[in-house]
C-alpha cells in the first residue's frame, strides 16, 4: 500500500483522539514509577516524550533525554502480553446451590484494543501468539476474543538498547509489511519518528482501514523520499546493535547440546526466579488453580501464568521433571530457539532483550546461545 | 446450628442426620508457642472473613480471642512460635496427639523464626547478662519449628502470614482439597501484579529471587527490595543471591543479616549465612567469624 504521509507531533492528539471515538481502548507505552510500562493512553501526554531508558544485562534505567522524542527509548519493560494474554483470570466460576450446581464462564468480550506505539519486536511477538493461542485446531477463546478487532499503530524502532537483537532475529527494528505465516498486513498504520533536520513523523498506511483511521486527522502527503528516510532510521537502529543470535545454526546446536557443560556453569548463576519467561513476550505458559470459598458454595478455577522455571511447572506424581535448574534452563533456551522452530515454524524469540535486562544477575541469552556454539564446534571437531 | 453444617463433604461430617442441636463445625484450635502473636492477630485481621471462618469452623480453643475453651480433640490445629524450651518440647507432642490435621502458621513455626539467632550465640552467655538470676530460666540452646519435633501437615509461611493465604488454607481444609500455596518465587508474585523489577530498574538489593511467594509482592510493590520474610523458595540459589547482593553493594556482614532476619533457621538461609561468615574467616586468616 503505497500510502505515506508526514503528522506533525502535534498531530499525536487527534491521531489518539480518532481510535478512541472509534471505540477502541488505546495502549502504549508510558512512564510509570522506574520504568516504562504498556499502559492505557488518553492523549499523548501520557506518552514518555523526553523519556529514554538505558538497558543492559540485569540493569534498567530511565533517563531524560535532550530532546522531545516521544518514542526515544527501546522497549517497556513488559510487552503488550498481558493486554490479550493476563497474568491471571478466571476461566469458570461453579456455585452450589440446593443440591444443584451451576457453573458459569467467564466473557472476557474487551474493547477492542488500539496498539499505540507498538515495537516491532512485541508485533512479532503478537503474531506468534496468534498462531500458537489462534491458529490451531483448539483456540484459546478467551486470548481470541480479546484480540478480535485489534488495531495496530506501529513505531519502527530508532533507538534500541544495548540488550537488543531483533535485526540478528529478523524481527526489527522495522517491522515487516505483512504476518509471514498468515500474509496478512502487520499493521494498520506504521510511524517512524524523525527527530531532524525537524521533529515529525512518517506514517505509513498498512491498510484500508488505518487509512480511513488517517484520513481522521491532518497530515500532508508524501513520498517515496520520506519513506526512504523512515527506512534510514531504522537502519541505523539495526546497525547500532552489538548483540545477536546465529539463527542459521542454533536450531542444531541447541539439538547437539543436550549435555553440554554449559548448563552447570548457566544453572550456577541462574536464580530460577522466572523473570525472563514473565518478561518474554511470547512465553505463554500457564497453570491451572482452583479456589473454593471456606462453606464450599462458590469455586472458581484460575488460569495464572507460569514458569517453566519453577519446580513446580514439571511437577507430576512423584515429583518434578526437571528438579535440577541446569534442567530448566536448558527447557527453555531450546525451546525459544529450537524446539520452537519444530513445533511451530519459526523461532520463539524475537530479540526484544528483556530476558537479559530483566534478569537480576543479567544472563544473556545472546551470550550463553554463542558459548553453546562454540563447545558444540570444539566438541564436533574433537570427535 | 448453621444452616449449611449438613452439606460439609468432609469426613467431619458426622452429624449429617443429627438433630439441630448438634454443632457438626470442625473444631478448630490455635496453640501459640515462643512468638510475637502476630500471625494469630492475622486470623482476627480477616475481618471480612471472620463470621464466614465461625460459621464453618468451631474456633475451640484460641487464647488470644476468647477465654472460653473447648476440650479437644480438634479436626484443626494452627501452631505458631518455634520450640525454645524444654516445656514447649512435651507440649507439642500433646497438641499433636490432639489435633487431626496440624498447620503451623508464621516463620517462628516454619524455621525458628528471629530468635532462631540464638543458634549462632552463646545462650549461657546472654542468659547471665540479661538474667538477675539465671538459674530459674529453663530454655533450649537452639530454636526450632515445629517440624522438628512433631509430623506437621502443612505449612503457611511468612511473618506475618498472609490473611489471604489463612483463609484459603482453611477453605482448602473444609472442603478437602489442596490449598492454592505456590513455592515458587516473589519475582512470580512481581509479575502477576505488574510491578517492574525494583532491583533491575532502581539498583536497590531484593531477596525477592530466593523468597517464597505468598506475601502479594507487598514491599516491592512500594518499590522496596523483599526481606525475605517468607523463607526461601523451593529452587533458592542462595550462592548467585549473595553474588548479585555484593554487587548491588551490601556488605558481607550486611547480607548475612538479612539472610538472618525472619528465617534465620531455614536451611537455605542459614547455611548461606554460614558460607559468608566462613569467607570472612578464611579471608581473615583463619580467624574466628566476629
Amino acid at each position: 500500500m503505497d500510502d505515506i504521509r508526514i503528522l506533525e507531533p502535534e498531530g499525536l492528539d487527534a491521531l489518539i483522539a480518532a481510535l478512541h471515538e472509534r471505540g477502541y481502548r488505546v495502549v502504549g507505552p508510558t512512564v510509570r514509577g522506574d520504568a516504562i510500562v504498556t499502559g492505557d493512553i488518553y492523549a499523548a501526554s501520557d506518552l514518555p516524550q523526553g523519556v529514554g531508558d538505558t538497558q543492559q544485562a540485569g540493569a534498567y534505567r530511565l533517563r531524560r533525554r535532550d530532546d522531545d522524542a516521544y518514542f526515544g527509548f527501546a522497549d517497556p519493560a513488559q510487552s503488550t502480553k498481558p493486554v490479550f494474554f493476563p497474568a491471571e483470570e478466571v476461566v469458570w466460576r461453579g456455585r452450589r446451590d440446593e443440591g444443584h450446581f451451576t457453573v458459569e464462564r467467564d466473557a472476557p468480550k474487551d474493547q477492542a484494543v488500539a496498539l499505540l506505539g507498538v515495537r516491532s519486536c512485541d508485533l512479532r511477538a503478537v503474531q506468534i501468539h496468534d498462531a500458537v493461542l489462534a491458529d490451531r485446531p483448539f483456540h484459546d477463546a478467551h486470548y481470541v476474543a480479546r484480540r478480535d478487532g485489534t488495531f495496530t499503530v506501529a513505531v519502527a524502532c530508532g533507538e534500541p538498547a544495548t540488550t537488543c537483537f531483533c535485526a540478528s532475529m529478523g524481527t526489527g527494528p522495522r517491522p515487516a509489511a505483512t504476518n509471514e505465516q498468515t500474509g496478512e498486513p502487520a499493521y494498520d498504520l506504521l510511524l517512524t519518528e524523525v527527530m531532524a533536520p525537524e521533529h515529525r513523523f512518517v506514517l505509513e498506511v498498512g491498510t484500508e482501514r488505518g487509512r480511513e483511521v488517517a484520513d481522521a486527522f491532518d497530515t500532508t502527503r508524501a513520498g517515496q523520499e520520506a519513506q526512504q528516510e523512515a527506512i534510514a532510521v531504522s537502519d541505523a537502529a539495526a546497525a547500532r546493535q552489538t548483540r545477536g543470535i546465529n539463527t542459521d545454526t542454533i536450531h542444531d546446536v541447541l539439538r547437539a547440546s543436550a549435555e553440554s557443560p554449559r548448563w552447570d556453569d548457566v544453572a550456577s548463576r541462574c536464580l530460577a526466579c522466572t523473570n525472563c519467561t514473565l518478561v518474554c513476550p511470547t512465553c505463554f505458559c500457564t497453570t491451572i488453580q482452583d479456589t473454593s470459598d471456606l462453606a464450599g458454595d462458590n469455586a472458581e478455577r484460575h488460569r495464572v501464568w507460569d514458569s517453566c522455571f519453577s519446580e513446580s511447572f514439571s511437577y507430576i506424581h512423584g515429583g518434578p521433571l526437571r528438579g535440577d535448574v541446569k534442567a530448566r534452563y536448558r527447557q527453555w533456551i531450546t525451546h525459544k530457539l529450537s524446539s520452537w522452530q519444530d513445533q511451530f515454524g519459526m523461532l520463539g524469540c524475537v530479540g526484544c532483550g528483556r530476558c537479559i535486562a530483566w534478569c537480576p544477575v543479567g544472563i544473556d541469552i545472546t551470550e550463553e546461545a554463542a558459548a553453546l556454539g562454540r563447545m558444540a564446534t570444539a566438541a564436533g571437531a574433537a570427535s | 446450628m448453621v444452616e449449611h453444617a449438613h452439606e460439609h463433604p468432609q469426613p467431619h461430617d458426622a452429624g449429617h442426620d443429627a438433630p439441630v442441636a448438634v454443632d457438626t463445625r470442625p473444631k478448630l484450635a490455635v496453640w501459640k508457642f515462643a512468638s510475637c502473636d502476630g500471625c494469630q492477630l492475622s486470623i482476627l485481621n480477616c475481618e471480612d472473613e471472620l463470621l464466614q471462618i465461625a460459621e464453618n469452623i468451631h474456633i475451640a480453643y484460641f487464647p488470644e480471642a476468647t477465654r472460653a475453651i473447648v476440650e479437644g480433640p480438634y479436626e484443626l490445629s494452627l501452631v505458631e512460635g518455634s520450640i525454645t524450651t524444654p516445656e514447649d518440647v512435651r507440649r507439642i507432642h500433646e497438641i499433636r496427639a490432639q489435633s487431626g490435621t496440624l498447620v503451623t502458621i508464621g516463620a517462628c513455626a516454619t524455621a525458628g523464626g528471629i530468635q532462631a539467632l540464638r543458634n549462632w550465640a552463646d545462650v549461657d552467655e546472654f542468659r547471665s547478662i540479661v538474667y538477675a538470676h539465671p538459674e530459674y530460666l529453663s530454655t533450649l540452646d537452639r530454636s526450632t519449628p515445629i517440624a522438628s519435633h512433631v509430623d506437621v501437615d502443612y505449612e503457611l509461611r511468612g511473618c506475618p502470614v498472609d490473611k489471604t493465604q489463612l483463609v484459603e488454607v482453611l477453605a482448602a481444609f473444609l472442603n478437602g482439597r489442596k490449598p492454592r500455596i505456590p513455592t515458587y518465587s516473589v519475582c512470580v508474585e512481581c509479575k502477576l501484579k505488574g510491578n517492574v523489577c525494583v532491583p533491575v530498574a532502581t539498583g536497590t538489593p531484593c531477596l525477592g529471587p530466593v523468597t517464597q511467594a505468598g506475601c502479594g509482592a507487598l514491599c516491592p510493590s512500594y518499590g522496596r527490595g523483599c526481606y525475605g520474610c517468607f523463607g526461601p523458595q523451593d529452587s533458592a540459589n542462595t550462592d548467585a543471591m549473595t553474588r548479585q547482593l555484593t554487587e548491588l553493594g551490601m556488605t558481607g556482614a550486611d547480607i548475612v543479616r538479612v539472610y538472618r532476619t525472619f528465617n534465620a533457621g531455614a536451611p537455605e538461609f542459614a547455611a548461606a549465612s554460614d558460607a559468608l561468615e566462613a569467607a570472612a574467616a578464611a579471608s581473615a586468616g583463619g580467624g574466628e567469624p566476629s
